[in-house]
């Protein structure tokens, strides 16, 4: 009860966030220009051309009411036409998304499976060796810049050791298009075909390396810091002294609690992996949305930038409800507390 | 009695002489010492001394000294420092790293070594821009969010949690898109949300002293709240914000560079790390100094700046800063 509480509190905040984030674009995209009208149709239009599409976009109504109309837009999934595709920018964003979604997924799985293992490892021979490893993964992961590692991993991987395929999602001239959810790993299992799902793994695994590194110097150092907190507890002394044994305490008494802040600051490390998305799809030749936004930014095509700006806002604010909804499952203290 | 304090106090200032004629005692002898009488240390020596045990601080302190010494000395130092225009000289384009050109050349012949250094003068400019414009913002409106409580702080934090709903790097490519590119928009673009994570910060430290005795003890007396704020709670926060800044100085110059590499940034010809990684990388693996130098080069400051962080982080021991 407590707990469903907690998540409605959560989703209340969410929608409040989102309108603010709406705000913030209707700013950039149409306060600071000055005029997008002008901006749109270039320096050599006429000033009838210039005033028709003003009224046109309602551009010469009052600031609140521009407002108004842009958020009702945006509750219909409207984000207007972007001016180099000139298709719909919700439709553009759809056909992208699928593989941003599955990159930052594998992104994520990767930074989780192999962060948090080196961060138990950390913490278990702490001032050994293995600490000392991992505390320079944890830091050189941090400082590389993540276009740089990503052309490292490409230049190592493609064209020195050719392991691994460079560039794209798929091999060159498969026909396989991933339409049922859209993500070309899962949709090949469900069609069984196993061939296309090993290559849709292989396009996957240096991209989403380079974007996982960062993050998961950040999960081995919390990992292992909080694990070495939770080590300290009371209770943990007392199931040493209960005579229960070594792997149940630490697998079942001191990890269990320890995965609470590593997700927490999944959910702000999150913010910054959507960043690096950006430079990593255009190194990879990744058709995902920041792929797409890059291009349109380019071409100083509002609409678009905006649309894909505000699809990363609200994929932040609903990967941090997810986890919410997580770290109140593994620590019920979190459910209690949150409600209140 | 009186005579029995000043007794005590001409051994204590003996102590002291004897103390500055020994300074290449052994540490373990110096610590002994401290214990034994550790008001006669003083807090700026007890600082240092602590500092200069931390491996990782020292090293990393040096890193960002010699970056800075370097950048500031770019047109003294570099071999080339014609080449940080558009200097063109084919003759010497695609040269391989030689005692001549250290780095290598780029693809219009020009010194990669000097454009690197000079490169930096840029990277930490945006430090100082960013840093400098996001710390005194941050900090004031975390103060305010954590003393005065109620709408106040409702307003500010709610701002912030959704200024931090927008990833940086995509805020600072919104913005590239409104604006044209260049080296101001882009530090307006760093800039614009960065005083978040600062806010959050000071925020979460001044809640946790508004209740201790010694703010309360400043209301009795009637400070006003400028005093309070700023005299009684910001030298609290001080540490932290060092540690945080440090930290952040590196992520600032990976996001700086990141713009730039993106082509959002600076305008060639002026020599920016970020831009000379994504001209060099057309030209890989073949001509592998030309990207894989100057984005060593990123890594290097900004490995300074983490292990410093990191250093101050252990010796300040405020643990939550990430």
């Amino acid at each position: 009860m407590e707990f469903l509480l907690f998540l409605v509190r959560r989703g209340l905040w969410s929608i409040l966030v989102l309108v603010g984030l709406s705000m913030v674009i209707f700013v950039i995209a149409r306060v600071v220009p000055g005029d997008p009208a002008r901006m749109a149709l270039g320096p050599t239009a006429t000033k009838e051309q210039v005033a028709d599409l003003q009224h046109k976009l309602g551009l010469d109504r009052p600031i609140v009411e521009q407002y108004g109309l842009f958020v009702a837009a945006l509750s219909h999934g409207d984000l207007g036409r972007s001016l180099l595709s000139e298709r719909q920018v919700t439709a553009d964003i759809r056909d992208s998304f699928a593989a941003t979604f599955e990159l930052v997924v594998a992104t994520i799985l990767l930074a989780m499976t192999v962060g948090v293992p080196l961060g138990i490892v950390a913490a278990r021979w702490k001032d050994k060796w293995p600490d000392t490893v991992v505390r320079l993964i944890a830091i050189f992961s941090a400082v590389t810049p993540t276009f740089f590692l990503a052309l490292l991993l490409q230049i190592l991987a493609g064209y020195v050791l050719h392991v691994l395929p460079t560039t794209g999602r798929l091999e060159h001239g498969t026909s396989f298009v991933p339409d049922i959810t859209g993500l070309a790993v899962v949709d090949s299992l469900l069609r069984g075909q196993l061939s296309v799902t090993l290559d849709a793994l292989r396009h996957l695994l240096l991209p989403a390396i380079a974007l996982a590194a960062a993050t998961m110097g950040q999960m081995a150092r919390i990992t292992r810091a909080s694990m070495l907190e939770v080590a300290h507890q009371d209770y943990i002394e007392a199931s040493r002294a209960f005579g229960i044994p070594d792997w149940v305490r630490v697998l079942k008494y001191t990890l269990r609690p320890s995965f609470v802040p590593p997700l927490t600051i999944m959910g702000l490390e999150f913010a910054s992996m959507i960043g690096n998305a950006f430079v990593v799809e255009l190194i990879f030749s990744w058709p995902g949305m920041a792929a797409y936004g890059i291009r349109t930014i380019l071409q100083k095509d509002l609409n678009a930038v905006m649309g894909v700006v505000m699809v990363s806002g609200v994929f932040f604010v609903l990967v941090n409800l997810l986890i919410d909804v997580l770290v109140g499952f593994v620590d019920p203290r979190v459910r209690i507390r949150g409600a209140r | 009695m009186a005579v029995l304090s000043h007794q005590n106090q001409e051994a204590r200032s003996a102590n002291r002489r004897d103390r500055d004629q020994e300074s290449a005692a052994s540490s373990a002898d110096r610590r002994d010492q401290d214990q034994a009488a550790p008001r006669r240390v003083s807090t700026a020596y007890q600082s240092w001394y602590r500092f200069s045990r931390n491996p990782t601080a020292v090293i990393g302190a040096a890193i960002v000294i010699f970056c800075v010494l370097i950048a500031i000395a770019a047109p003294w130092i570099t071999p080339y420092p014609e080449h940080v225009g558009a200097v063109v000289n084919f003759k010497a384009r695609h040269l391989p790293p030689t005692l001549a050109h250290w780095f290598g050349t780029d693809d219009v012949g020009r010194d990669i070594f000097s454009r690197v250094i000079f490169g930096y003068r840029i990277s930490l400019l945006l430090v100082v821009v960013v840093l400098g414009s996001a710390i005194p913002v941050g900090a004031l409106l975390g103060m305010m969010a954590g003393y005065f409580g109620g709408w106040t702080e409702i307003v500010i934090m709610r701002v912030t949690d959704i200024a931090l709903a927008i990833p940086p790097l995509v805020m600072a490519l919104a913005v590239a898109a409104v604006l044209s590119p260049s080296l101001v928009n882009s530090m307006l673009a760093v800039a614009v949300l960065w005083w978040t994570w600062h806010a959050r910060l000071v925020y979460s430290i001044t809640r946790q002293i508004r209740t201790q005795e010694f703010i309360e003890a400043a209301e009795t007396l009637g400070a006003g709240k400028a005093h309070i704020l700023l005299r009684e709670i910001l030298p609290n926060c001080i540490s932290a914000i060092a540690v945080k800044a440090s930290l952040d100085a590196g992520f600032v110059i990976l996001v700086g560079a990141s713009l730039s590499f993106l082509g959002l940034g600076v305008r060639p010809p002026t020599p920016d790390l970020g831009t000379m990684v994504a001209t060099g990388s057309s030209f890989l693996p073949d001509k592998w100094w030309e990207s894989v130098l100057p984005g060593c080069a990123i890594l290097f400051v900004a490995l300074g700046f983490n292990l410093l962080g990191d250093g101050l982080r252990d010796l300040f021991d405020v643990q939550d800063v990430r």
